[in-house]
């Protein structure tokens, strides 16, 4: 791997400058009172203290992306016959996430299994996730709501980037931790870290013992099947969400989708676009039936595919990040840790005996 | 005796009588407080009530509407209380409202502008006209009053308008009149201006339909138009200019049943400021019909009445 290097504060605008020269690079920038991932532009103030108010999940897997154009041609001929012309469109623009955090990074890991895994690869979503790299900054200091050490991350966590970046001194050691993140390391703008490097990774081991012990949820995987039929559970639990999709559109690891045709006359755009499990139309069948017909059921889902259905799948792996955005962004502060850890503790109702 | 404490015995009185009663308790960390569904005798002694109760917790009565329910209400909320009932989609005597004089509720937004980034708060305490935190082991404090809502900067309502328990005095208002300066000064700005305004807002919408879900006077719920299939009235793409036609329906559906509780605005995540679009129906309702949602319980709201000459609106002078 590529020998790790220094990169002062002075030349950060500088070296993002001169990588954007080659790429495109999204970085998180305020707009309004949210921070969000735009393209970075010169003179751009990057927000590089705290974690973005959205992840950058749509870079690979877009809030909507056309899938393919249709086109329905008559033939003058034979007024019966009608043709479909179809043109696939993927147009992946090489990118650089510059700043994003662990967990963001993390995010794409537990999608990879989904779309670039074994069984099926999905041309879409590898065709992007094979343009963008990602330059995490490691967290020294954590959120109330960060629990990214408790499914499987940790705050310096380097699963699913391409360079790892340490807050130190003035400046930042940039570590190359991909094959594909070490030709970004080729800038005169950048020094030899040398003993800097080894600063780094005291304070990235320090960090997550600031988080307080972990949480096991590895019990959560059964006990979370056990408490399925409790409806009285979820409805509890439940209550006080207002079904709306902030969780899952602020999830890092969310990735269901929905496919709608956008359409005016004969042609038109095949599109696809996050769904989300709050939402009353989710697994709503073409019958009128939907098997998830309250929101008890849909938070249920929620929560069971990431701590239990996912896991059972793919070797014990959370599908959660631990980034905390679906709590202190809920607008009522539902707390996925609070219902995970009450599934875990609940005592299941005694059966009828009659 | 102190408002929660009268407030707590009032709601322990009355639990047995009811389903359940919807308060507030602390949430995740000492500035987020959560709605509280209490059932059980225990569950009421975990309710609080100060400034962090931010949440109009009449969005849920319309869901509720075949139990017995009781709600503690700000003077904001009990506007959608009665809005609800004035509309048929509540039933008042199935639900029992409980009143507080309200001081004025946080705008987090606000106190993150004023104290700085506040994920990592330890404490919170309002003391007098302070509020103080501890942020990653380091104290900051601000007024109370350069972090409030801006709804509470110009409440005219700090009492509930309609309850069937009240806890301690009612307070006097804030102001007496609503002037509506806001929405006059946006509109002073040229047209080119105010359209780069809402295109750069909201661009980052991320259209999770928190301010719909978040907003009491929003009942069509699982039936909303943005996201019907069949007809696909709007568009899936991601354009700013779908998620700002959202919120002109929004706005517009939301014609003189507004209460103004600003919860559209507090539930967005990325803090967009759409209460402004509801502020400017809100000022053209009350000029057109001498109408405010949800103030007078009896009032015959414009859109479920019909007069053939309307007294503010002169149709053949057009």
């Amino acid at each position: 791997m590529a020998e790790a290097k220094y990169l002062h504060h002075d030349k950060l605008s500088a070296w993002l400058e001169e990588v954007a020269g080659k790429m495109r690079v999204l970085a998180p920038v305020r707009q309004g009172d949210a921070v969000v991932f735009a393209p970075y532009a010169s003179g751009v103030q990057v927000e590089m203290d705290k974690q973005a108010t959205t992840p950058p999940k749509g870079v690979v897997f877009p809030a909507s992306e056309e899938l393919l154009r249709y086109d329905y041609q008559k033939n003058p001929e034979q007024p019966g016959q009608v043709d479909v012309e179809l043109l696939p469109v993927i147009q992946p623009e090489p990118t650089l996430v510059f700043g994003c955090r662990s967990c963001d990074a993390r995010g794409f890991v537990i999608f990879d299994r989904v779309y670039a895994g074994q069984t099926y690869k999905d041309p879409y979503y590898l065709a992007r996730r094979e343009a963008t790299l990602f330059a995490v900054i490691a967290c020294l200091r954590h959120d109330i709501t960060c629990f990214c050490h408790s499914v499987g991350g940790g705050p310096g966590d380097a699963q699913g980037a391409d360079l790892l970046l340490t807050p130190i001194e003035d400046g930042y050691v940039v570590e190359a931790v991909s094959e594909r993140g070490a030709p970004l390391l080729d800038s005169p703008l950048l020094e030899p870290a040398r003993d800097k490097v080894e600063q780094a990774q005291t304070l990235r081991d320090k960090a997550p013992r600031n988080m307080g012990n972990p949480t096991d949820f590895a019990p959560a995987r059964d006990k979370l099947m056990a408490v399925f039929d409790d409806m009285d559970f979820w409805e509890d639990v439940s209550a006080k969400c207002i079904s709306c999709g902030a969780c899952t559109y602020l999830c890092p690891t969310c990735y269901c989708f929905n496919i709608t045709d956008e359409g005016a006359g004969l042609s038109g755009r095949r599109v696809r676009s996050w769904d989300n499990c709050m939402s009353s139309q989710f697994t709503f069948e073409a019958s009128g039936h939907n098997p998830r017909p309250t929101k008890a059921h849909r938070l249920k889902n929620r929560v069971g595919h990431k701590f239990s259905y996912y896991p059972a799948l793919h070797d014990g792996l959370i599908s959660c990040c631990g980034c905390g955005r679906c709590i202190k962004s809920c607008p009522v502060s539902v707390d996925i840790r609070e219902i995970v850890v009450r599934a875990m503790g609940h005592a299941l109702p005694a059966k009828d005996k009659d | 005796m102190n408002v929660l404490s009268q407030l707590k015995e009032q709601i322990a009185a009355t639990l047995p009588n009811l389903d359940l009663v919807i308060g507030w308790e602390r949430g995740f960390d000492p500035l987020h407080h959560t709605p509280l569904f209490m059932r059980r005798p225990e569950d009421v002694e975990r309710l609080v009530i100060d400034a962090l109760c931010v949440h109009n917790l009449a969005v849920y009565l319309p869901g509720l509407k075949n139990k017995k329910v009781g709600v503690a209400v700000k003077g904001c909320d009990s506007r959608a209380v009665n809005q609800l009932a004035r509309e048929g989609l509540i039933k008042r005597e199935n639900v029992v409202v409980f009143g507080f004089p309200c001081d004025g509720a946080a705008d987090l937004t606000k106190v993150r502008r004023q104290l700085g980034d506040i994920s990592g708060v330890q404490s919170a305490a309002l003391e007098g006209d302070l509020l103080r935190v501890v942020v990653d082991g380091k104290e900051r404090e601000t007024p109370l009053k350069d972090v409030l809502a801006d709804k509470c900067l110009r409440c005219r309502y700090p009492n509930a308008l309609t309850h069937d328990h009240f806890a301690g005095e009612p307070r006097e208002a804030r102001v007496q009149t609503d002037d509506y300066k806001d929405v006059v000064d946006f509109e002073a700005l040229p047209l080119e201006a105010r359209f780069a305004h809402w295109q750069q807002e909201m661009q980052r919408c991320i259209r999770c339909y928190a301010c719909r879900n978040a907003c009491p006077m929003c009942v069509c719920r699982d039936h909303c138009v943005a996201q019907s299939r069949d007809p696909h009235w709007v568009t899936q793409e991601d354009e700013t200019r779908e998620k700002w036609m959202f919120q002109i329906i929004h706005a517009m559906h939301l014609a003189g049943r507004c209460v103004e509780c600003g919860e559209c605005q507090r539930a967005c995540p990325v803090d967009i400021p759409i209460l402004a679009l509801k502020r400017k129906l809100n000022k053209e309702i009350r000029e057109l019909f001498d109408f405010e949602a949800g103030v007078d319980p009896q009032a015959v709201p414009p859109l479920l009445s019909f007069q053939v000459e309307e007294k503010n609106i002169n149709e053949r002078g057009w």
